[in-house]
């Protein structure tokens, strides 16, 4: 009881500390405001921000920008991501599909898929599917790669033995091939949720009339820095929250892994 | 049902590329048998347990199990392996029961309980140590009863405490369950504690077929039990027993 209770106390600590340096930026951030410091129209007191975000709340915009941008997010994950770990897995199983596919996606790959902002303009002009279009490309590669690599160094001699022990077709699969790629797997997604962020923010400030981004632009044009403010700190907090919930997916999928334990 | 052959092989040759690796070998194995193979390092044990496995394909000759030829994975046998190769995403439990299909679990904790880990079905492999993941191995490779168990230097790297409790384990197993056991190991003395004969491996040849009449279990101070083992260790050096034996009397 006592060991456990001293492990929760570790823990809630450890928590704290992760949160301390964030919490120290901003009160003097803040500090830094209230004495003159930070002029308004480089920074405004994080306090305005947040009265900003109030006043947007209540006006129901604030809530209807942030279902926006995260449905545009995951949609645009789910495509690319699917369509990436399909890819994956079909190259890195066979060897056909691997000469047939690789070296397009190889080439595909190297173009960085914000230049093609004005083609997707032309394509979608900044109708939804631009910007879906653009998450889902920039999500897709990282985690081809990833499930790619996962599924080529799957152990040959594990693979051996499950032959042995009368696994084929899907139930290897099932049971060696997919957890065994999984680690790697789940690095590329916790890094397409970075990408995934970062395309959609660039997508909405460019060309949109709805989402976080076009609330921080159209903020811009009227001078509103607590609102353009607001939205930085917006992308950073749906950035954490999506980093957190893969993380809390890799604890669960990885607990047999000693590096989880 | 201990009459008549497990398995058997007809001038089974073995070539990788342009090495031979097996040169023509005919063996056959009586069912409920326990034989041993030693051999120096490379010169072609483990590749006959694979080929009995059906895991390679013989170049040369043909394998015969129950009096058919085996085309493809042997299926009334499974190996176990020298590094275990336990699947380290599934509980203990369900590594044993693995490719097993219906009510499996009962059978499986039983074979827990016979080698003694029983209380460690639900625990991830990563926590055992070598000689633990070994038995969780052999349960496995022991669950779906065959008829064949192939052992492919099994205890190689387990320290020497381990190795003896695993011997006896394997041979308490083999005497309860009644299959064909083919072990293959480089230490003479396991090949003698076990096997009711000792095959050598040299240059991909069968050289020494030599039965091992010693009453189970096996007491390894006993008299006879070291002169076999040494004159075999003996053949496995290419030293000459008589030669030596002349040096020493004259």
């Amino acid at each position: 009881m006592k060991m456990q209770e001293k492990l929760n106390k570790k823990l809630n600590n450890s928590y704290f500390i992760s949160w301390l340096v964030p919490l120290i930026l901003l009160v003097t951030w803040q500090m830094l405001s209230l004495w003159g410091v930070l002029s308004e129209r480089i920074l405004p007191a994080p306090t305005e921000v947040l009265q900003a975000g109030a006043a947007l709340l209540e006006t129901g915009d604030l809530a209807e920008y942030i279902g926006i941008s995260a449905k545009r997010a995951f949609i645009g994950f789910l495509i690319g991501g699917i369509i990436g770990f399909v890819l994956g897995l079909l190259n890195g199983i066979s060897n056909i599909a691997e000469t047939l596919f690789d070296t397009s996606l190889q080439m595909l790959r190297n173009i960085p898929h914000l230049a093609l902002i004005p083609l997707v303009i032309l394509w979608f002009g900044i109708e939804e599917e631009a910007k879906i279009f653009l998450v889902a490309l920039g999500v897709l590669f990282p985690i081809y790669l990833n499930t790619f690599h996962g599924v080529k160094s799957v152990d040959k001699d594990l693979i051996e033995a499950a032959r042995v022990y009368g696994l084929h077709g899907f139930s290897l699969f099932w049971n060696v091939i997919l957890p065994a790629a999984l680690p790697s797997i789940l690095v590329g997604i916790r890094f397409s949720l970075g990408i995934m962020w970062v395309t959609l923010i660039v997508a909405e400030t460019i060309s949109a009339n709805s989402g976080i981004g076009y609330m921080a632009m159209n903020a811009r044009e009227f001078m509103r820095m607590d609102v353009v403010v607001l939205s930085i700190l917006l992308y950073a907090l749906l950035g954490k929250i999506s980093d957190v919930f893969a993380k809390i997916v890799e604890k669960r999928c990885l607990k047999w892994h000693p590096s989880y334990q | 049902m201990k009459d008549g052959n497990s398995f058997e092989l007809q001038e089974v040759a073995k070539s990788f590329g342009e090495h031979d690796v097996l040169k023509g070998v005919d063996l056959s194995f009586k069912k409920g048998e326990f034989v041993a193979v030693v051999g120096k390092s490379g010169c072609g044990k483990s590749t006959l347990l694979r080929l009995v496995a059906g895991l390679d394909k013989p170049t040369g000759g043909k394998v015969f199990v129950n009096g058919k030829p085996l085309n493809g994975l042997n299926k009334s046998s499974r190996m176990m392996f020298q590094d275990g190769r336990l699947f380290p995403w599934k509980k203990i439990l369900q590594n044993v029961g693995v490719g097993l299909n219906g009510n499996w679990k009962h059978e499986a904790m039983e074979l827990l309980e016979q080698v003694g880990l029983a209380d460690r079905a639900h625990e991830w492999p990563s926590v055992l140590s070598g000689g633990q993941k070994q038995r969780v191995a052999l349960a496995r490779a022991l669950v779906n009863q065959p008829d064949i168990l192939l052992l492919d230097e099994p205890l190689g790297a387990l320290d020497a405490l381990t190795r003896v409790e695993m011997q006896r384990l394997i041979e308490e197993l083999w005497r309860k369950r009644d299959f064909t056991a083919l072990l293959v190991t480089h230490d003479v003395e396991e090949a003698v504690t076990l096997a009711d004969r000792v095959l050598l491996i040299e240059e991909g040849k069968v050289v020494m077929n030599k039965e091992i009449n010693l009453p189970r279990p096996r007491q390894k101070d006993h008299l006879q039990f070291v002169s076999i083992t040494s004159q075999i260790l003996n053949r496995v050096m290419q030293v000459d027993v008589v030669m030596e034996n002349m040096a020493i009397n004259g």
